[in-house]
């Protein structure tokens, strides 16, 4: 049978971010492991006829029950693929409209990287910490437990940081602040400016 | 709530395990218990494996002696503990991924099988008897 939903490949080589903080195992197990778990389960959950016919991932998302089986695995996919292209082994740090969005909503950007890392720092549990646009085309950190992505809520999410313990466990064993900045050095700024970019300009259109 | 049920839970399950422990022996109450609520000992232990395995993110799963005096397994997020809801806990395993990915990675179900060879079972015991 098909495969209906892939695993996107991975923006760079496993150990690319190693510089960074974030090892090759770490990428092995994430990726390769329970970003592909989630993959490969979702497919076998179409193959028995449990995932509704010709939707996307987008659409699961944003229509299946929150907390549900499927809606868990269409999310994690989703969330972890987000994930990788948030970071970049090189990146230039905080440049252009992204920039200048964040200096204006927050005050500047490292009061907006304070608050993102405090979001990150203190989430109890599993879950992500995003940074979207939202309706008003305002910049807002949100955080949310397990599979919860911004989607659902009318945000266009930018950014977004894994704050599972299986994301730093192996690096940084409990100490989630340590990983946390090594993430904020990695973050793919390029990358965030272009979703930014885009997200202006979709949310203005429906204006 | 979720320091203090943390120091709770926690200290719950250091007395789970024991390096002793694994056999739960027939002789013992507990035991003739789980036959009688799960059918057979066997499909109490498949039932808390796969609750434990199949909790998505952080959490417990527990087994407690509830107000009929039946044993019943229970499982919640992140600092869910069960007293809450009325039940006296006699057993406990953590399944925040901090449990089990230096030693298993992310192989919980690996993780799940070991714990499950170190069950105390006399402290098990111990704390069924006094619940009922």
């Amino acid at each position: 049978a098909q495969n209906r939903f892939s695993l996107p490949p991975l923006p760079y080589a496993k150990n690319a971010l190693e510089k960074g903080g974030i090892s090759s195992e770490t990428v092995e197990y994430h990726y390769g492991k329970h970003h592909a778990g989630y993959v490969r389960k979702l497919n076998a959950a179409d193959q028995a006829g449990k995932v509704r016919k010709n939707a996307s991932l987008t659409d699961l998302i944003l229509t299946e029950k929150e907390n549900s089986a499927i809606f868990n695995l269409a999310a994690q996919i989703y969330n972890h693929t987000f994930y990788w292209e948030s970071m970049a082994p090189a990146s230039d740090g905080c440049t252009g409209k992204i920039c200048q969005a964040l200096q204006s909503q927050f005050g500047s950007c490292q009061e907006f990287m304070k608050q993102f890392k405090q979001r990150a720092g203190t989430h109890f549990g599993s879950g992500w910490v995003w940074l979207s646009l939202n309706q008003q085309l305002k910049l807002v950190i949100t955080d949310g437990h397990d599979a919860c992505n911004p989607l659902r809520d009318g945000l266009v999410p930018v950014l977004c940081i894994d704050v599972w313990e299986h994301a730093y466990y192996v690096d940084q064993r409990n100490d989630r602040a340590a990983y946390i900045d090594n993430f904020v050095s990695l973050i793919n700024w390029e990358r965030v400016e272009q979703r930014y970019n885009d997200a202006v300009s979709k949310l203005r259109s429906n204006l | 709530f979720n320091l203090a049920a943390q120091i709770w839970n926690h200290t719950f399950y250091w007395q789970s395990m024991s390096p002793d422990g694994g056999a739960c022996d027939d002789a013992l109450k507990v035991k003739a218990q789980l036959k009688s609520d799960f059918g057979s000992f066997d499909k109490f232990v498949e039932e808390f494996k796969t609750r434990a395995a199949k909790h998505f993110g952080s959490g417990w799963i527990w087994l407690s002696v509830n107000a009929e005096k039946k044993l019943v397994i229970t499982d919640g997020h992140d600092a869910f503990n069960p007293i809450k809801d009325g039940l006296t806990p006699i057993l406990t395993i953590d399944v925040w991924e901090h449990a089990y990915y230096v030693d298993q990675r992310n192989d919980r179900g690996a993780y799940i099988a070991v714990f499950m060879s170190l069950i105390n079972w006399s402290k098990v015991e111990e704390r069924y008897n006094a619940a009922v």
